[in-house]
């Protein structure tokens, strides 16, 4: 199976610009509303989510391939014929992805305080937020059993790494636009969150004019 | 946290005075996602309240076993079987079709943060029967959040509630059923409700 580069460059665009995980899925909304106060938290957020759903798109993939799904590719096939032929999708994928994730975001966390203490400091404080953000755990759902076509581990990997990049760009966006809100005089009823809502109401609009751009 | 609670108040607490969507601003994303019609947002709202009720009742059977340094994870692992429960359940009594728009939202409600809010603020914390009856408070609160935003939005958007058709001659807009319409009308909402407040604290 050759790469498809114009299959690729169709997922990046698409899970970038087209669906959104933040403005047109509605996933990772509480950092998007919670994280998004100023443009240094955005930027470390979003690269901290960024290089977890890289990660966890290719990990999850390979679980949904190798473990859950029916088949001569499980690898518990060959031990418990059984396995082999029902295979554990429906019973086991939603507890083993959020475990893995769970684990993966753990070790960044550890191997990044060994490794690369400046990059700790800056990004720490993220890390253990993410294993409850649910863009992470829906790129994972998305890139294996929800797909419109089954991907392959490249795309499915890129996929993670381009919704990433979107989460990025949203929270950057949001967060430019929310520090200039606070400058603004309005009405009491409307301050904080909800005019942060009817900012982020705007925004979907200006990216539903991405729609059409691709179709994936 | 307040002082004991009446058993009536422990339910009614999570309805109004501390609703999780409204007040708490917990668990946004299925809540925009699957409001688009009444039925989507009731359905979702039954499953977070068989969830957050049985996940509340199990944590606060173990409470005492779980040791404190490994509670998060042991609190996603119980609610993260209850989903996968509730899941299979739905996808063999429900009709096709809202499974079909619920999507990936059910799996999803592991890492809904009411149910972990409960779970760590309560549950871990309170006996087995106010916790039960904490957990159907706030998934009552939480359906009923669901139920308001999704009136408005199929109201708006298609001209209809459950279905039936409000006026012969509205011309529906659409855009209150796409991805906009979701942030505006829970942003709205939001506002009303600080408006409300803020009178109040004007009275007082």
């Amino acid at each position: 199976m050759g790469v498809d580069l114009n299959t690729l460059f169709t997922i990046i665009i698409s899970a970038i610009f087209v669906n959104n995980y933040v403005l047109a899925r509605f996933l990772g909304l509480c950092p998007f509303f919670g994280v998004s106060k100023s443009t240094d938290a955005a930027l470390g957020m979003g690269m901290a989510v960024t290089f977890v759903m890289t990660i966890a798109s290719a990990a999850t993939w390979v679980t949904y391939n190798y473990v859950l799904l029916p088949g001569p590719s499980n690898i518990f096939g060959s031990v418990f014929p059984g396995v082999a032929e029902t295979g554990m999708v429906d019973v086991l994928k939603t507890i083993s992805y959020i475990l893995i994730i769970a684990a993966l975001v753990q070790l960044v966390e550890t191997v990044m305080k060994k490794m690369t203490p400046a990059l700790y400091d800056s990004l720490g404080i993220y890390l253990p937020l993410i294993t409850t953000n649910c863009a992470i755990l829906g790129v994972a759902l998305l890139g294996t059993t929800n797909a419109p076509a089954h991907l392959s581990i490249l795309e499915a990997t890129v996929q993670g790494f381009a919704g990433g990049i979107g989460f990025t760009l949203a929270l950057l966006l949001m967060s430019g636009v929310r520090e200039r809100l606070i400058l603004l005089d309005l009405p009491k009823s409307f301050r904080g969150v909800p005019i942060a809502f009817i900012s982020a109401s705007m925004m979907a609009l200006a990216f539903m004019g991405f729609s059409g751009m691709v179709s994936w | 946290m307040n002082k004991e609670h009446t058993i009536i108040q422990e339910f009614t607490k999570g309805l109004f005075a501390h609703n999780p969507l409204f007040v708490a601003l917990l668990g946004m994303c299925p809540s925009l996602a699957v409001t688009t019609s009444v039925r989507n947002g009731l359905a979702m709202g039954m499953a977070v309240i068989l969830v957050i009720t049985l996940s509340n009742v199990l944590i606060s059977l173990i409470r005492n076993q779980i040791p404190k340094a490994v509670r998060i994870p042991c609190f996603i692992v119980v609610i993260a079987a209850f989903v996968t429960m509730v899941e299979l359940l739905m996808k063999a009594y429900l009709p096709p079709e809202i499974n079909e728009s619920l999507g990936i939202f059910i799996p999803l409600i592991v890492v809904n943060c009411v149910i972990m809010y409960r779970a760590e603020d309560f549950a871990s914390k309170h006996g087995v029967f106010r916790s039960a009856i904490d957990g159907i408070g706030m998934g009552a609160g939480f359906t009923l959040a669901l139920a308001t935003l999704s009136t408005i939005r199929e109201a708006i958007g298609v001209g209809t509630i459950l279905g039936v058709k409000i006026s012969e001659t509205y011309q529906p807009a659409s855009v209150m059923i796409m991805a906009p319409g979701a942030f505006l009308g829970l942003g709205l909402l939001l506002a009303y409700f600080n408006w409300r407040r803020l009178r109040k604290g004007e009275k007082a």
